[in-house]
């Protein structure tokens, strides 16, 4: 093999982006192709099946299961209140009856002669998606959901926490190298994307969430914010689903870690402008990274950035993504083609970098990513 | 499809994982098959390729290559048959890829039929999403709702015993069709579900499940009286419905079926199905393990029992994190000699999770990375060990003898100082820059007892040997013994806790090698012996240990020698280490030195 692929997040100025909003079950599609839509505009609603309630009927009335159909009030198909009567024992010489009140609101949904089991479903539950993106629908997938798409500058982080939110992007330092704190939170960030520099404590993410904004961005935070913040030791990196109040962004790692000049500029660039951001994550098959969506307007970034990730070639910039050079930034300087036996005594196919500082050290090919110049 | 084995001189294999297609050549090699090369490439199941015939094709283009022959044809397609230099005469495969085999598994006791229904779908090769039962603590509602949110490739359905509860099982059923479940792949996708319990409720569950979402199949109870497991017919149809539903909708896979010349299994099947076969061949009982990114599988075969289990969240890199949790990161540190700053650490562990591809570049970060598998193994060996019981809810007769030790039923079967193999694979079990370094993990975590062969799987070829031996037992025989275990040694090892520095057990080794000493208690001492030496090692236990024979109770056993040589362990079992961490890191740094672990790189570490 003579070349090795090598991962980097995307970080462009501009992109075309698609993205498909589909209900988990058939319903109603509100907006036509062509329709011009909001990020917080709902495109598709439907209502799922409430939730199931199997009450054990027999048990409860003390008969056997075949009985139960014949005692049943209201029969299969039939919507009951909650407290109304649903069944009621034939007693003794008509007296001594014994009702059975309904625990929920729903509909009789089946009365087994097997079990004697009644399955009683509450009401529908109404689900609602929204376009997430500003943008144009191109195409409607009838009672599905439909396709939103824009031209759009993209961010991928590393790592996020909390689900889909947008709101306009609003700066809390003026450096990427500087950590923010909760000083740095304002009453006037409410409803923002409220960008940050290198580490987030989670300090900074409480004193957010109480005035209101929706999503933090930074470079880096520590395992032990991260632990802080959830009330738990997060062990698979499978998120998206918090409900925490905010959506928590790195786009570097965990640790102190400046963010890349790049993402912060492209994101200053934007200030003041709407983003849709999400900071599910899912790091097995099929990965996913956050994503901070920014859609563009005539006139903005005209020219597209070369995509980030391809082949190793000298020169390139990158950034070693493993201690004990981990966050460091360099070029490529040598490719040699044997592999090397490492400090760690594991042979390797590795680069040479040259770092920032000017010393050049030997990496494992599989410890670096590439990133734009 | 018939095949004359007679004629088949080069076969190939490949095993399509999450990550990595790996492709190998079986070649009949002076009368002999023998694994001669080996290639790799990127599983492309997923977006933007999201076809896996294209990851098999340049998996098996690179075997081509380094075996200068043409194995595809100008299509990608596999070329058949085998001429003196291009083609194969068999090609075979094994797959993981997309998440493997999910099942989501429903019993009336958890510990009793639900247990049995576990096992038919892990023995499979089945990830098992989640186990619901009449018992198992949820209320129904709670149960029902957990149903519609798995998207399982198929469900299984057991409960009852033949002629026993029939309303317990319908009411499995009733909870299962309200529910709903939606297929992983596609909403056109009917739900099979195998219903596999009391034959006199099959009537009645058909009916409950008459639903035009759901492909129901009935078999054979796999628990037809409480004392007997009948697993064979429920594994077979779980396979069969993998095949049919699952492999056809996955990207490609129909073009796959059509290339192969034996049915697709799932990876972990067909390393159950290898490992079965060499237990039986050779009478002897084995442990297996496999420790991935994401996930640790352990096989074990104790007594022809065949037992399989997933850790699903105990792993390497996805899961690494989860590791560190679940063992305490004290737990994980106390295999490190030297001092580590724990928030510099955990960073790390995430940072590892989050960007799973990366490789230990110094040997402080190859130290801790082993640490973590110690407690990976550790963790996922004592779940095996929690499932692989007998059979649970069996009457027991007791004798008064018997009234000082009871036992109840779902003792585990496993029993380490019965076990005669253990084998390792698993990227940081197989690429470990020493294999010392390999048979130690294996020690701390297994801890096995008396005399244990130790080997590692050379290059993971245990699947591929696994389906092999469905259609080709005698190749995958003859390649298992020849190519596929590195015999890392033998580790003999005393049973019994004593005091630091006292006796522990004295042996004397004749034949290859002729040796003889004392190991004291809280040692671990390395004898070299090569893979070709074989010797007789008597060991007298003093009181208070025992190495297979019973307490204190002098042993003889035939032991190998191997690519590290043989073990001999006083530390005891259940192996402890001391709380304090000073006293811990000196002990652990004996242990180093005497099993010389990073000897030639310890002196740079330290003066880093």
């Amino acid at each position: 093999m003579a070349h090795a692929y090598t991962p980097g997040l995307k970080v462009t100025n501009r992109m075309s982006y698609s993205v498909i909003r589909m209900l988990p079950i058939k319903g109603d599609v509100m907006v036509k192709v062509g329709d011009n839509v909001n990020a917080n505009q709902i495109v598709a609603a439907t209502y799922m099946p409430g939730d199931v309630y199997p009450l054990n009927m027999a048990n409860l009335l003390a008969v056997p299961p075949k009985d139960v159909a014949s005692l049943m009030l209201r029969k299969e198909g039939e919507k009951v209140e909650k407290g109304e009567a649903i069944a009621e024992t034939a007693g003794l010489f008509g007296k001594f009856k014994k009702k059975y009140n309904s625990p929920y609101s729903g509909t009789i949904e089946t009365v087994s002669d097997v079990t004697g089991q009644v399955i009683l479903r509450g009401p529908d539950i109404p689900v609602e998606v929204k376009a997430y993106v500003t943008g144009a629908v191109t195409a409607v997938n009838p009672e599905i959901g439909c396709t939103i798409e824009t031209d759009v500058a993209f961010i991928q982080g590393i790592f996020g926490i909390g689900g889909e939110t947008c709101g306009p992007i609003k700066f809390a330092v003026e450096n990427c190298d500087e950590a923010i704190s909760a000083n740095n939170i304002s009453e006037d960030m409410k409803g923002c994307v409220v960008i940050g520099g290198a580490r987030i404590s989670v300090e900074s993410i409480e004193a957010a969430r109480k005035v209101g904004v929706v999503a933090l961005i930074g470079g880096g935070m520590d395992d032990q914010d991260l632990r802080d913040f959830l009330g738990y030791d997060l062990g698979v990196a499978i998120t998206g689903s918090e409900k925490k109040g905010i959506t928590v962004i790195v786009t570097e790692g965990f640790g102190d870690i400046t963010m890349a000049s790049r993402t912060f500029d492209l994101l200053k660039k934007f200030e003041g402008k709407e983003a849709s951001v999400n900071g599910a994550t899912q790091i097995r098959a099929g990965v996913m990274r956050p994503e901070i969506i920014i859609p563009l307007e005539a006139g903005d970034c005209e020219e597209e950035t070369e995509q980030v990730g391809g082949y190793l070639e000298i020169g390139l910039p990158l950034r070693i993504i493993r201690d004990p050079y981990f966050g460091m930034l360099g070029t490529v300087s040598a490719l040699p083609s044997e592999p090397h036996v490492l400090g760690s005594g594991s042979k390797a196919r590795v680069l040479e970098v040259k770092l920032s500082s000017g010393e050049s050290v030997i990496v494992p090919r599989a410890n670096v990513e590439l990133i734009e110049a | 499809m018939t095949i004359d084995l007679e004629n088949i001189n080069v076969i190939l294999a490949t095993d399509c994982g999450s990550t990595t297609t790996k492709a190998i050549l079986i070649e009949k090699v002076d009368g002999t098959y023998r694994q001669t090369y080996r290639g790799e490439a990127p599983t492309t199941v997923e977006k933007p390729f999201a076809n896996v015939t294209i990851g098999v094709t340049n998996a098996v283009t690179e075997v081509g290559e380094l075996a200068g022959r043409q194995l595809t044809n100008e299509d990608g397609t596999i070329k058949t048959p085998a001429s003196d230099s291009d083609g194969c005469d068999m090609y075979i495969s094994t797959s993981s890829a997309g998440g493997g085999l999910q099942m989501m598994v429903a019993g009336v006791i958890a510990e009793m039929t639900a247990a049995s229904a576990k096992r038919a779908a892990l023995g499979a090769g089945a990830i098992v999403m989640d186990v619901i039962s009449s018992n198992d603590k949820r209320r129904p509602h709670e149960q029902i709702q957990r149903i519609r949110e798995l998207r399982p490739d198929m469900i299984l359905i057991s409960g009852g015993t033949d002629g026993g509860t029939t309303e317990k099982v319908v009411q499995l059923a009733e909870l299962i069709a309200p529910a709903k479940p939606q297929p992983r792949f596609g909403s056109e996708y009917e739900m099979p579900i195998i219903f596999a319990g009391n034959k006199m409720a099959a009537d009645e569950v058909e009916a409950t499940l008459q639903e035009d979402w759901i492909d129901l199949a009935v078999v054979e109870n796999l628990r037809p009286t409480l004392e007997q497991e009948n697993l064979g017919p429920a594994r077979d149809k779980i396979h069969d419905v993998f095949l049919e539903h699952v492999m056809a909708h996955a990207p490609g896979y129909d073009m796959l079926m059509d290339w192969t010349d034996a049915d697709i299994m799932p990876t972990p099947g067909a390393v159950g199905n290898i490992l079965q076969t060499i237990a039986k061949k050779e009478n002897i009982n084995v442990v297996g393990v496999d420790i991935g990114g994401a996930t640790t599988d352990v096989f074990s075969v104790f007594d022809e029992t065949f037992n399989r289990t997933v850790s699903a969240n105990l792993g390497m890199s996805y899961s690494i994190s989860n590791v560190c949790a679940e063992a305490t990161m004290p737990n994980v540190l106390r295999w490190v000699h030297f001092d580590m700053d724990e928030r510099q650490l955990r960073n790390r562990v995430k940072n590892k999770m989050i960007r799973p591809t990366t490789i230990p570049q110094s040997l402080e970060s190859l130290i801790f990375e082993q640490a973590v598998a110690r407690e990976a193994l550790r963790l996922a060996y004592k779940q095996h060990k929690e499932f692989a019981t007998t059979l649970k809810g069996v009457q027991q007769q007791r004798t008064v003898g018997d009234t000082f030790s009871q036992q109840t039923g779902g003792s585990t079967i496993v029993d380490n100082m019965k076990l005669n193999l253990l084998v390792a694979s698993g990227g940081v079990l197989s690429h470990a820059p020493s294999m010392n370094q390999t048979a130690m993990m294996l020690i701390d975590a297994f801890e096995p007892e008396g005399c244990t062969n130790l080997a590692k799987d050379s290059i993971f070829m245990m699947p591929h040997l696994g389906v092999l031996s469905a259609v080709h037992p005698e190749a995958a025989a003859q390649v298992f013994e020849r190519d596929c275990l590195i015999y890392l040694g033998t580790c003999i090892a005393a049973k019994g806790l004593g005091k630091e520095g006292k006796p522990c057990f004295s042996w004397t080794l004749s034949g290859d090698v002729a040796r003889s000493g004392t190991c004291n208690f809280g040692d671990i001492e390395l004898i070299e012996m090569g893979p070709e030496e074989t010797a007789t090692i008597v060991c007298e236990p003093a009181r208070g240990f025992d190495l297979g024979a019973g307490n204190g109770k002098k042993v003889t056993h035939e032991v190998c020698g191997g690519t590290v040589g043989l073990v001999i362990d006083g530390r005891g079992r259940p192996l402890g280490l001391p709380e304090e961490r000073q006293q811990c890191q000196q002990t652990i740094a004996r242990w180093v030195e005497n099993m010389a672990l990073y000897r030639e790189m310890e002196e740079a570490v330290v003066s880093a």
